[in-house]
């Protein structure tokens, strides 16, 4: 995103008003959803499947992931790599241990 | 001269082909990526983990998260469009939507304030016998405390004494109710802050640092292009925070 004419920009402008437009129709989506009282799997299936495609929008267009040097894409996949260990290593330890569960309080 | 003490500030590096900054903002929301992944990690954790947990949108209050996104959604569409008059030479519209961009983050600060304060003045009382009240506390006594219990539909409150030795425990909704409350604050707090330091760099490429405007717009540029980042990241975790903690 070094290199831009002012007719460049301008179409950019274009682009994120249209985003605004669908993150804002994302977002009316999953309070929508989220009143359509859903099993917990579906709910969480598409709360974080709104979620994701909305985080994808920013970070492609108001981010400029989706014109960005090839360096930031190795930075950002190893760090979702990290994210993801980080994420799903201590779920699955849970779902093997012999633990009992715990209360909320 | 600044130029000449730390390169490639203004032009891109020509092996990596990005400013220092540039490479160095993505390397610090890395870094951010797994803060916020080590709490989410702790969320799921603790979700998966318990055997009970409560139904975010009955304890939370979902209009004000819901316009709290609207607001942080909004506010990054105003970052970006400073970075785009930027581009375009155009100082009065960039100190517009600058200006916008950290009246939108007070606006965020303001509507979460709205947030906390009833949860901290809102306490829940578990008696002995194994049942609950939730409520708000009247008096406090050396033996007892007079609890006005929330309004139900069919009843209206009426102030009851309730025994310190009949108390189990006496809390608000505050960080120590519960995990979920402990996790809600944590997360939401962290992120607040996250949005103050975004206030506070906004804020400085305002008004201080617009100086640069007239002496190094390329580097200016970049700057803000910087910021512009750590900004839509704030947002992009709200994104994530939302539907996890207050509609789940």
């Amino acid at each position: 995103m070094n290199d831009h004419t002012t007719e460049d920009i301008s179409r950019h402008v274009k682009v994120y008003i249209t985003v605004f437009v669908a993150l804002m129709a994302l977002t009316l989506i999953t309070v929508v959803v989220s009143y359509l009282h859903l099993s917990m799997a579906a709910a969480v299936l598409i709360a974080l499947a709104i979620a994701s495609v909305k985080g994808s929008l920013v970070a492609c267009f108001f981010m400029h992931l989706i014109s960005e040097k090839k360096l930031i894409y190795c930075v950002l996949i190893l760090a979702a790599i990290f994210f993801a260990a980080l994420l799903f290593f201590p779920v699955y330890d849970t779902q093997h241990a012999s633990l009992p569960a715990v209360g909320n309080a | 001269m600044s130029n000449q003490l730390i390169r490639y500030i203004d032009q891109p590096h020509p092996v990596t082909g990005l400013t220092n900054g540039k490479l160095g903002i993505w390397l610090f929301l890395a870094s951010e990526v797994m803060l916020f992944g080590a709490l989410f990690s702790s969320y799921i954790l603790l979700r998966v983990g318990s055997s009970t947990w409560p139904d975010g949108s009955e304890e939370l209050n979902v209009p004000l998260a819901t316009l709290n996104t609207v607001v942080l959604i909004t506010s990054s569409v105003t970052m970006v469009m400073a970075w785009a008059a930027c581009k375009m030479n155009d100082f009065r519209k960039f100190r517009l939507y600058l200006g916008a961009t950290v009246a939108l983050a007070f606006v965020f600060l303001v509507v979460k304030s709205f947030e906390y304060a009833p949860k901290l003045t809102h306490y829940e009382v578990f008696l002995k016998d194994g049942t609950s009240l939730r409520g708000h506390v009247h008096e406090e006594h050396e033996d007892y405390v007079v609890f006005t219990p929330d309004a139900t539909a069919d009843q209206h409150p009426q102030n009851r004494r309730i025994e310190r030795d009949d108390i189990r425990r006496l809390t608000n909704f505050g960080p120590a109710h519960s995990n979920f409350f402990g996790l809600y604050f944590t997360l939401t707090g962290l992120h607040a802050l996250h949005i103050v330091g975004g206030i506070i760099v906004n804020l400085y490429l305002l008004f201080p640092g617009a100086a640069m405007w007239k002496t190094e717009m390329e580097r200016f540029t970049g700057r803000i292009e910087c910021a512009g980042l750590y900004w839509h990241f704030v947002d992009l975790v709200w994104i994530f925070l939302f539907p996890t903690l207050y509609l789940l």
